[in-house]
């Protein structure tokens, strides 16, 4: 399976980073060598193999639901990159 | 009496406890070294000062029960410092300065040691050279134009160099093993849920580990009896009771069964390796150890798996930075084009290029095909691990199919830089333990390392058996200080 131009400009778009036509072109041409490579996986049957998707497999533990860090919020906004620092904020998103 | 920066960490620590040396004597031994090694790049931000008055504050009251007592250290900076900047390498936390501690770092203060600065890595420890930083290239301390490997490139840079007695490092598909291959030094990948992962910037979450970097094996100890902890607020740290590493390490393994995975034997390996390989089979019989040959079929398999599963969880980790909450941003015309002109201007290429293939096979139309496919063979991975460790106590490899390369030798092609980590990913595949010791030189004079892979858990007979090899290969490297300034 090759990646066309417009898949690479799709996943850009996915990931939420934009790309100019040179970056996208180098992409392709990366993300195909790539996928290529990673083919070889379609050699081994899997059909009735479980899916490992953590190595510690185990049940997550539960634990009470308590706040332990109380009055932080100066803590939380100080790394904010806009300079208001009672909230976040973002370009206006309504209208 | 030797110098400061030519102890190992085991001795610094009891030189200290000893009284013999000061914390503030090694600081500034320290100190004064690293000044004159900015040529390396290996520091991405230096806590020289504060480094140095708390050494002074500690030899007003020491403590000499702790375990690093006033012991100066420097750590990769993917590891959250409070209130001292954290970047992992990327233009995108160039400002981060973190209100929180890292549960690895916090166990390392917690014993009596001092943050020295912290070091450079590739971008979100993605990359084997150490090329992917958004602050530059690590130099080698081996030898000019030489990449340290990656991605904790600047940790073993700084511990090949003397300026830290130790340091750590994080090692999601090689990044602490490969560089210390290259650099010949120890470097130690604990077992998954030995160390917390809290507070340390994320790549892979089912493959992060941190780990010690040392200047032999047990000093690996040491560190690791240091680091490892169990901690609630990482759901994947395991529960169970760590020993006291270095206090029992023994070079007693005789009658112990060590695996050769003919599998590792891959097209093309030189002579130099085959060698290095077999010298590693000879040490280990002349310690009383049984060679047993054996098999480990989905080798092949473990890289492209590797390079589904990590990815995924990246774009899935890396879907936090999007401008709005810390770090850096661009602005933009709205919301959609603020994250996506932020995410284009602050990550580098290769963090791009992963965004992408993750994004990619977690994407409607291709997860079963690529993401379930990667983690179903990932468990044949597993399988084949699970299957001779019925047979064998450990498995003994190269850790790397060749010396350092040339800093833009691989960079241009991402497979050929990918192959540098085939020894290394499985056992991050399979979530084991494994320790490269440095075991001789090849042709050019570069360093070159042996792995060693444990049982889950088993880190104790990894470390002897490592603290064993190291004895027989006795290996020296003769350091020329080329990159000093005074």
């Amino acid at each position: 399976m090759t990646i066309d131009l417009k898949t690479v400009k799709h996943i850009s778009k996915l990931s939420r980073i934009s790309l100019d036509e040179e970056k996208a072109k180098k992409l392709e041409t990366d993300l195909n060598s790539i996928f290529k490579w990673i083919e070889q996986l379609n050699e081994l049957k899997t059909e009735n193999i479980e899916p490992l998707s953590s190595i510690v497999e185990t049940k997550l533990r539960l634990r009470k639901d308590e706040i332990k860090s109380k009055n932080i919020r100066e803590e939380i906004l100080k790394n904010s990159p806009d300079e208001n620092k009672d909230f976040f904020v973002v370009p206006k998103v309504v209208e | 009496m030797s110098k400061i920066i030519d102890l190992s960490l085991s001795e610094l620590v009891s030189n200290i406890k000893n009284k013999k040396i000061s914390s503030n004597e090694a600081t500034s031994a320290y100190v004064e070294r690293s000044k004159k090694s900015k040529s390396l790049n290996a520091y991405n931000e230096e806590t020289f000062d504060s480094a140095l008055k708390k050494s002074t504050e500690f030899d007003l009251k020491p403590d000499f029960n702790k375990q690093l007592p006033g012991v100066p250290i420097a750590v990769k900076d993917l590891f959250c410092t409070k209130n001292v900047k954290t970047t992992a390498s990327s233009k995108i936390l160039n400002n981060f300065i973190p209100t929180y501690e890292s549960t690895v770092t916090q166990n390392l203060w917690s014993s009596g040691s001092i943050l020295l600065g912290k070091l450079n890595c590739d971008e979100f420890a993605m990359g084997s050279s150490n090329e992917t930083s958004y602050f530059g290239n690590v130099i080698s301390p081996i030898d000019k134009d030489l990449v340290p490997g990656g991605s904790s490139g600047g940790s073993a840079s700084a511990l090949a160099a003397k300026l830290t007695p130790a340091t750590i490092g994080t090692d999601t598909g090689g990044s602490i093993r490969q560089p210390a291959s290259f650099t010949g030094t120890v470097g130690l990948k604990p077992t998954y849920g030995s160390c917390s992962r809290y507070g340390i910037v994320a790549f892979a979450s089912s493959l992060d580990q941190a780990g010690p970097m040392t200047k032999n094996v047990k000093d690996a100890a040491l560190l690791l009896e240091v680091m490892s902890s169990f901690d609630n607020k990482d759901s994947t740290s395991v529960d169970f009771k760590r020993p006291m590493y270095s206090k029992d390490l023994s070079k007693n393994i005789k009658g112990k069964k060590i695996g050769i995975p003919k599998e590792y034997r891959v097209d093309g390996m030189s002579e130099e390796i085959e060698k290095l390989w077999d010298d590693g089979k000879n040490y280990l019989k002349d310690c009383g150890a049984e060679i047993v040959d054996v098999s480990l079929p989905h080798t092949k398999f473990a890289l492209p798996t590797y390079y589904i599963v990590a990815p995924a969880e990246a774009s899935s980790n890396l879907a936090r930075y999007d401008g709005v909450k810390y770090g850096f941003r661009t602005e933009g015309d709205n919301l959609i084009d603020m994250y996506e002109k932020t995410r284009s201007a602050g990550f580098g290429d290769e963090v791009k290029r992963r965004i992408m293939i993750g994004t990619y096979v977690l994407s409607s139309g291709y997860y079963d095909a690529y993401y379930l496919k990667a983690q179903k063979v990932r468990r044949l991975i597993k399988n084949d691990f699970n299957n001779i460790f019925q047979k064998v106590d450990a498995i003994l490899t190269p850790s790397t199919p060749s010396s350092a390369f040339k800093i833009g030798e691989k960079s241009n092609d991402p497979v050929s830089m990918y192959l540098n980590d085939i020894f290394t990913v499985p056992v991050n595949l399979a979530g084991l333990p494994g320790i490269s010791i440095p075991a001789g030189l090849d042709k050019k004079g570069y360093p070159l390392g042996l792995q060693i892979i444990g049982k889950s858990f088993d880190e104790q007979n990894i470390l002897n058996i490592a603290y064993s090899m190291e004895d027989k290969i006795n290996f020296k490297f003769n350091l020329k200080e080329w990159w000093m300034n005074d």
